[in-house]
Formats: C-alpha cells, sequence, structure tokens
C-alpha cells in the first residue's frame, strides 16, 4: 500500500510541474486570429493530457526501477503475477472515455474554426513556383503583398498554377493546402495588427523554402486608403508593367538582377547577349529567345543549369504580359 | 582472385550493370525501330533499371533452384552451407538465421548511408542562409534520408523477424526458405536504384512523392519510384513466409495463446506488409505512367486529381508506421519479462493489442490529409478512427508498467534500450493526439513539431529496440557476446542526445518552422535550436559508430557466451550458442506459459528425450 501512496503523490507533482513548465516556457506563437483562440484551447487540453499521462507511466516506471532494481546478492525472481482482468478492463475504459472527450471537443472546435461569416472580405490567392498573388475581386486589384483589415473574417479562395503549395501563417494558425485544378477555401479573422508571413507549407520544389509573402493586418481605415492607393496605381509604362510581373510570378526568386547566380541564369546582362545551351550550341539572347524561354523553358536550357526546373508559362501569361517582361529584361542590359 | 568472383553478391552486381546497359539497349533499338530519335534518357534508364534488377536476381543465383525445380531437376531441400564459413553471408543461402543476418549488416548499412546523409543536411541547417548544399542537392539528400532510413526500417524487422521466428516457433527453418531467400536478395539490387537517383539528377519532393511536383522532378524521380516499388516484393513476400510459418511450423502444445508476445507482433506486422504494400507501389507505378506515357492519373488538366495519390500513398503509408513499430513493442513486450523476471503482465490483452493496432491502423490514413483539400465531410471521420489508435497502445504502456512493478530489475544493455524504447515511445505516443484532432492539426501539419514526433515514435518503435535486440541475440548469433561497456558507451550516447533532437524539433515546429525547408528566416531566431540539434545528431551518430565497431570486435573477440546467458525460459535459450545450423535438431514441446518467471518447477518447453 506504502508504494501506491508514493506513487500517486509523486504523479500529481510531476504533472503540475510539467504542465507548468510546458506552459511557462512559450509553446506557441502569438495569437493573431479569431480562429487561434479556439485552436489554442484545445492544445492547453491536449497539454494538460500529456502532462498528466507521461507522468504517470514516468513516474511508476522510474519508482519501479529505483525500488524493485535487483538488490546487491540477490537471487530469484519477482512476483509472479500473469495480469489482473479488472485493472486491464479499467485501463481500456478510460481511455476509451478520453478520447471520446478528445473526439467531441475536436469536432466542436474544427467547427468554430470553420464558422463562416457571410460578409467576408474576398481574396482570391494564386499560388505557383514560388510565389504568392493576391487578387482582391471585390476592388480589382491584383498585388503581392496581403493586405487584411483588422477583426473582418477573410473569405480566401485559392488555387495553384503548378504543384501543390500551402497556405500557412503560424500567428494565424490554421493552413490549408493549395491543389492544382481545384479551389480550396480557408476562412481567418485576424485580430490583432502587424505584419505576419505568409509560408509555403507544402514542399513546392527547389525554392520551397523561401516562399513567403508579406500579411500586414491594419486599422479598416487603413485598409480603405491602401485600395485606393492600389486603384490609382495603373501601370502602363512596359518596363515598369515588367518589374512588377516578376515580382508577382517569382521569377526574380531563380533570376537575379544583380549578376549573381541562383537557380536560373542571372539577367543582368543577358539581353542580347551570348549563350551557350546544353545542345551544345550558342544562341543570341534575342526577344525570340526569350519569349520562347518564358513560354517553353525547356526548348533551350542554359549549360550548367538544371532542366524541368522552370515551368511553362504559356497558359499563365499573356502576349502583352510577355513582351513586358522582354522589356524589362532588357532594361537590365 | 576466383574466389572473389564466386561471391553471390559480386556475380549479381555485376549481371546487374549488364542488366541495365542491356534494357538501355532494347529502348534504343525500339526507338530506332519506330523511327523516333534513339536517345531519350527516361525511358531508356526506367528500364534499364528494371532490367538490371532482376539480371541481378538471376546473377546472384535467386533463381536458381526454381529453374532446376520446373526442369523437373533435383534440388537439395535443406542443404549445409557451414563448410562455407564467412563466405556464405554474400551468396544465397536458404539458412534463415544466415538471411537474417544479412538483413541485419544491410539495415546497418542503409541505417549508416541514411544517417551520414542526414549529417550532411543537419550541417547545412546549423546556420541560416545556404552555405554548401544548393537547394535540390538539399532536397534530395532530405528526401534520400527518408526513404532510406525506411527501406533500412523494413529491412532491420525483417532481419530480426527471420533472425528469430523459426526459432522462437521451434521451426527447423521458415516454410518457403527460397521465397526467404529472395525477399531479401530483390532488396539489394532495389535499394541501388534507389541510391543511384542521387547521380540522376536527383529529386526533390521528400519521400511523400506527391505530384504533380514528381511528375516535374528530375530524372532521379523516377530511380526513387522504381526501387521503391522494387523494394515493396521484401516487404509482401517476407511476409508471406511469416504468415505461412507461424500458422504450419509451431511445435507441439504452442497453442495461440502460448506463442512467445512478439510473434502475435510478427503475425501483426506482416498481415500489414502483406496487404497494404501494394498500394505505394502502385501509387508511384502510377506517377511513373504518368511521366513515360502521358498517362494522365494525377494530372487535372487530363481528368486525374492529384489527391487521388494521397489517398493511395496513405493506405499504405500509414499503415506501414506500425509495420515499422509494432515489431519494436513486441521485443520490449519480449525482453522486459526476462529482466524483470517476472511475467509479461496480462499477456492475451498485450497480444490482442499489436491485432487491435494493426486492424484500426487501417482506417486512419486520412489524418495525413487533414488540411490536403480533400472532401471536408471526410475529416472528422478519420479524426475518430485516428483517436482509437490511442487505446490498444495505452494497454501496451500499461502493461508495461504493470511488469516492472514488484520484479527483480537488472540492467544489462538489452534492458537500458528496453526501458529508452518506452520512454521514447510514449513520447511518440503522447504527442500523437494533437496531430489527430483536426483543429489543432491544421497549425502542426507539415512542421517539425511532425517532424520530432514521428522521429520519437520510429525510435521508439524501432531503432531502440532494434538495438536491445541485437544485443540480447547476437550470443546465439555468434556465440560471443557484445561488449557491456561499448555498450553503455553507445546507450548514454544515443539516448540524451536523441531527447534533446526531437524534443527541439517539436519546439520549434510549434513556433513555426516548416519542414522540408532547406533555409530558414533568421528573423525566427531559430539558429540556436538547429545548432545544439546538429550537434545532438552528430552525438548519436558518434553512438552508432561505437555500435557498429563493437559489432565487428565482438564478433571475433568477444567474451564467449555458450549458454543461458540471460536466464531466459525462451526455447532459444536452451541449446548452446551459436545456434546449430539446422535449429534445434530435435522437436520440443510447449508445457508451459512462455513467461513464468517466478514460478518455481515451471518450464516453458520440454526437449524431446528429456
Amino acid at each position: 500500500m506504502k508504494h501506491y501512496i508514493i506513487v500517486a503523490i509523486l504523479v500529481v507533482i510531476c504533472t503540475v510541474l510539467v504542465y507548468a513548465g510546458l506552459n511557462s516556457i512559450g509553446l506557441l506563437p502569438v495569437q493573431a486570429s479569431a480562429q487561434a483562440v479556439s485552436i489554442d484551447n484545445l492544445f492547453q487540453i491536449h497539454i494538460g493530457l500529456i502532462s498528466f499521462l507521461f507522468s504517470l507511466i514516468v513516474v511508476i516506471l522510474v519508482y519501479s526501477l529505483i525500488v524493485f532494481r535487483r538488490k546487491k546478492g540477490e537471487t530469484g525472481d519477482g512476483a509472479h503475477i500473469e495480469g489482473n482482468t479488472a485493472l486491464e478492463i479499467t485501463w481500456t475504459l478510460i481511455p476509451l472515455l478520453i478520447v471520446i472527450f478528445l473526439a467531441y471537443v475536436g469536432a466542436y472546435s474544427l467547427g468554430e474554426v470553420r464558422r463562416i461569416d457571410m460578409t467576408a472580405l474576398q481574396v482570391k490567392v494564386t499560388a505557383g513556383q514560388w510565389y504568392w498573388q493576391f487578387q482582391y475581386p471585390e476592388y480589382g486589384i491584383t498585388s503581392t503583398e496581403l493586405y487584411l483589415p483588422v477583426d473582418r473574417q477573410v473569405d480566401f479562395q485559392m488555387s495553384s498554377t503548378d504543384v501543390i503549395h500551402s497556405f500557412w501563417v503560424p500567428e494565424f494558425r490554421v493552413k490549408q493546402d493549395i491543389v492544382p485544378g481545384q479551389v480550396t477555401e480557408l476562412r481567418i479573422t485576424p485580430t490583432m495588427l502587424g505584419d505576419f508571413k505568409v509560408q509555403c507549407a507544402e514542399l513546392c520544389g527547389a525554392s520551397h523554402a523561401y516562399m513567403e509573402g508579406l500579411v500586414r493586418v491594419v486599422a479598416p481605415d487603413d485598409f480603405v486608403n491602401w485600395i485606393a492607393g492600389q486603384q490609382a496605381n495603373v501601370v502602363v509604362d512596359p518596363v515598369l508593367q515588367g518589374q512588377q510581373l516578376v515580382q508577382q510570378y517569382g521569377c526574380i526568386t531563380c533570376h537575379s538582377l544583380d549578376g549573381s547566380t541562383k537557380i536560373g541564369p542571372t539577367w543582368k546582362g543577358l539581353y542580347e547577349s551570348t549563350v551557350k545551351v546544353d545542345d551544345g550550341t550558342t544562341l543570341t539572347a534575342d526577344d525570340i529567345y526569350l519569349k520562347s524561354s518564358i513560354l517553353e523553358p525547356n526548348l533551350y536550357v542554359v549549360e550548367g543549369f538544371p532542366s524541368n526546373v522552370m515551368p511553362s508559362f504559356s497558359k499563365i501569361l499573356d502576349q502583352t504580359q510577355v513582351e513586358s517582361i522582354v522589356a524589362f529584361i532588357e532594361s537590365l542590359k | 582472385m576466383k574466389k572473389f568472383f564466386s561471391l553471390g553478391l559480386v556475380r549479381g552486381l555485376i549481371w546487374q550493370i549488364i542488366g541495365t546497359g542491356i534494357g538501355v539497349g532494347i529502348v534504343i533499338l525500339i526507338r530506332i525501330l519506330m523511327g523516333l530519335p534513339p536517345w531519350k534518357a527516361e525511358p531508356a534508364t526506367v528500364f534499364g533499371a528494371l532490367l538490371g534488377v532482376f539480371f541481378f536476381l538471376a546473377g546472384v543465383g535467386a533463381f536458381t533452384d526454381w529453374f532446376k525445380m520446373a526442369k523437373g531437376e533435383e534440388v537439395e531441400e535443406m542443404p549445409d552451407e557451414s563448410h562455407l564459413g564467412a563466405m556464405r553471408y554474400f551468396g544465397v543461402s536458404l539458412d534463415h538465421k544466415v538471411i537474417g543476418i544479412q538483413y541485419m549488416v544491410f539495415s546497418i548499412i542503409l541505417m549508416s548511408v541514411g544517417g551520414v546523409f542526414a549529417l550532411i543536411f543537419r550541417t547545412e541547417l546549423a546556420e541560416t542562409g545556404m552555405q554548401f548544399l544548393s537547394l535540390i542537392e538539399y532536397n534530395t539528400l532530405m528526401s534520400l534520408h527518408g526513404i532510406v532510413m525506411i527501406v533500412s526500417i523494413l529491412v532491420g524487422i525483417a532481419a530480426i523477424m527471420n533472425y528469430t521466428v523459426p526459432l522462437l516457433i521451434g521451426a527447423s527453418d521458415m516454410a518457403f526458405p527460397r521465397l526467404n531467400a529472395f525477399s531479401f536478395w530483390v532488396g539489394v539490387p532495389s535499394g541501388l536504384v534507389i541510391l543511384s537517383s542521387l547521380f540522376l539528377g536527383g529529386f526533390d519532393t521528400g519521400w511523400t512523392g506527391y505530384p504533380p511536383l514528381s511528375v516535374r522532378a528530375p530524372l532521379g524521380m523516377q530511380m526513387f519510384f522504381l526501387g521503391v516499388a522494387m523494394v515493396g516484393f521484401t516487404s509482401i513476400l517476407g511476409s508471406i513466409n511469416i504468415i505461412a510459418s507461424i500458422i504450419r511450423l509451431r511445435a507441439k502444445g504452442m497453442n495461440p495463446f502460448r506463442m512467445p508476445i512478439f510473434i502475435w507482433a510478427a503475425i501483426a506486422t506482416s498481415i500489414i506488409s502483406l496487404t497494404a504494400t501494394q498500394l505505394i507501389g502502385l501509387s508511384f507505378e502510377m506517377v511513373m505512367f504518368q511521366r513515360l506515357f502521358g498517362m494522365g492519373f494525377f494530372d487535372p488538366v487530363k481528368g486525374g486529381n492529384p489527391i487521388l495519390f494521397q489517398h493511395l500513398f496513405w493506405f499504405y503509408s500509414h499503415p506501414a508506421v506500425y509495420v515499422f513499430v509494432l515489431p519494436g513493442l513486441g521485443i520490449i513486450s519480449e525482453l522486459l519479462p526476462v529482466f524483470v523476471r517476472k511475467p509479461l503482465f496480462g499477456y492475451k490483452w498485450v497480444a490482442m493489442s499489436s491485432l487491435g493496432i494493426a486492424m484500426v491502423g487501417f482506417l486512419v490514413w486520412g489524418h495525413h490529409m487533414f488540411t490536403s483539400g480533400m472532401a471536408e465531410y471526410l475529416r472528422v471521420p478519420f479524426m475518430y478512427s485516428t483517436l482509437l489508435v490511442a487505446i490498444p497502445t495505452g494497454v501496451k504502456f500499461f502493461s508495461w508498467v504493470a511488469t516492472l512493478w514488484k520484479g527483480k530489475i537488472t540492467f544489462p544493455v538489452p534492458m537500458l534500450f528496453v526501458l529508452a524504447s518506452i520512454v521514447v515511445f510514449l513520447l511518440g505516443g503522447l504527442t500523437g493526439p494533437p496531430n489527430a484532432t483536426i483543429s489543432t492539426d491544421l497549425h502542426l501539419q507539415d512542421t517539425y513539431y511532425i517532424v520530432g514526433h514521428f522521429h520519437d515514435t520510429l525510435f521508439g518503435g524501432f531503432m531502440f529496440p532494434f538495438f536491445a535486440a541485437v544485443y540480447f541475440w547476437f550470443p546465439k548469433m555468434t556465440g560471443r557476446r557484445l561488449n557491456e561497456k561499448l555498450g553503455k558507451l553507445h546507450f548514454w550516447l544515443v539516448t540524451p542526445a536523441f531527447f534533446m533532437l526531437s524534443l527541439w524539433m517539436m519546439r520549434i515546429g510549434l513556433l513555426g518552422m516548416r519542414r522540408r525547408i532547406a533555409d530558414y528566416d533568421p528573423a525566427l531566431q531559430f539558429q540556436s535550436f538547429h545548432q545544439v540539434m546538429t550537434i545532438a545528431g552528430f552525438i548519436i551518430a558518434l553512438g552508432v559508430l561505437v555500435f557498429i565497431i563493437n559489432l565487428i570486435w565482438s564478433a571475433k573477440k568477444g567474451e564467449p557466451a555458450p549458454g543461458n546467458i540471460w536466464n531466459s525460459r525462451s526455447p532459444e535459450w536452451q541449446v548452446p550458442s551459436p545456434m546449430p545450423v539446422h535449429n534445434y535438431g530435435r522437436q520440443f514441446e510447449v508445457v508451459g506459459e512462455p513467461y513464468d518467471y517466478g514460478l518455481p518447477g515451471s518450464t516453458y518447453v520440454k526437449f524431446e528425450g528429456e
């Protein structure tokens, strides 16, 4: 009996210590969305359960190792206990009840997270290798930075131009994959002003690590101002438009503008220069070559660079856009 | 020199090179006949690699007996190969003990290769920015680390099951010795095919190989798909053998509830490998065909669906997790009573919990896809089924600590690893439910938390039990025991370092570290965590190096251990070590319970003529 009492006391002490310890070190990033509240509450339940079950098993284990170890000079075996059906039923049924409880709170929490507000702000998200693009259909603008008004639900309708990506802002907690060929939905209500980062959470190729975008949560007034500014900012100069496009579509993730080598060849001084492609021939990087390299990248791969890395943009960019990008590359001569 | 070329392995490798060349040639020939440009790298390499695998098998001699039988010639039923000495380990042998050791060595080699990959990219991660790897090299090493370790684990459990199952059930060999040899040898060329992807452009998809990314990846991707599909035969055919042997070859009196508990784990694991492995092979072959022939299984433009791949993939790859851990949990249950000197608490419950985990394991694959964009109504049922796994797993933990209670516990090296397994697997288990309740998983999915969680389950469920099993059964293999001092050094290097590694993984994952990224934002301030993890990784590697040195040294110079050094009741310890060629040589009958330690005068088995 003495053993059981000591173990029970130790389990309680250990549970309290583990629980307090885990909560004191700051396990999660700041809570910046309404959805995060419900998720963090569920995390709290999990942390409690983990603290208790960890303490229960580890305390009994360590206690046995110390108290029931073979002492010096001792021979013979331990107590001949084959089992105890009542105990087995208990430790099957109690976990079953815990599981049912978790299943209930888990489903409830999902319901909270997925609660739909009909007045939500619409944002269309396009993800591609390796860029984020945000469209505000109500205002007719497109941006590479995600501006969101605080305390209003945002309905993200997300699609991908190439492979699977995943939209994740750790401070908002929720995450959703973006799958080519379908539109996936995510709803977030930001509750905290500030700058965050949207990161691609699903491995999407070489530059996956760098597929990040700025998320700025602003007061409703500032949001209206930003929208107005964007709407006024219509670009006509092809070089400037090209500059915007290469940011939007993430071209510059792989192609540097300063002569350094990234995943693809640099654009600095590329226009009208001589390039050697991997079948051994040399070409001049004129308008036709540059356009074909955007539309059919694997036709001529520059020597020393891998093929099949750059996606084709033939279905993504229209004629004018391609010309603007070429104009921008020309400006880097 | 002649002796060198007479080795099956060497012959097989030469044949594999020739076969690959012939395969490439055939594709070129067909393309010329069809009036196409003769050289296209992808079909030529894939067909060459495929043919290479079969040529290896022919070269090593895995088909020889079957060809003879087909021609109506006599084959030797149970050849005695002991005169070959160490040479028999390099060619086709039908002895399950030899095959078990072949598997073990192969597993440790793969484990070392996969571990070196990890050390390379861990070093890269120690600092933000890219230092010495390119992004594609990083992704390739990370992906190969995953798959090489998975193959190493599959081979490792095959090692333990092959060596011990016939001994534990009192059989002279497996039910199908030739199939057994084939299962091992098909793994060797397939492993080489997987590794060859390193030299064919690598691949940047992770071991999951999700399309459409895997459709665009470099040529190395195809070698990965082909190699994994082929290595699957090791699992499928191996498990047929285990199941048939356990059903047909048990000793007299060994009714199901008197089998050693590890046998239950082996059965449960084999049921999964036999019925689920096909799905990963299938899903990978479908992507191969999409790349080779333009079949649009997963291409939305052609009416395919990328999510379908994930369903097929996880239908195997989740139960596979239980394939990895059930034998390990079986080893914990098998060894614990020996060192506690007490019966296993609740034998029947532990046995049934293995089957329970295996059965529920088939119904939970969707929990890998909570954020994937699959139909939303599927999420909640998959959460329910996933949480259910906790119940049989809990039964195991409670039974283990109840076994320890009031025992007479001793701490030789195998026991140390058993205890570490319990604690590490406990961490893996307890960090699981937050991934199961969907809304918390929306935060955790694809982060380092998941990485930490599954490293805990795989170290606790496979790595540590594997070490325990090798320390425990090594005297049975060699007649010598592994050095205890080096064993303790191995243990004390690996265990604390591993805790550091996996806890830090989970910590930064919760804070927002994505998995599978080559570089991380310095603003997140994770660099010091990564430095600690890198150091921990190197300490683990050092521990494993000590283990390998111990294996080589002790096999030759270890302390002789011909008898029952662990004072076990199990039949294999009632005969001298190393185990004789045809195992027991005489029948035994099961006359008691396997784990009746502490019951005076009882024995588990009685040998004929005793």
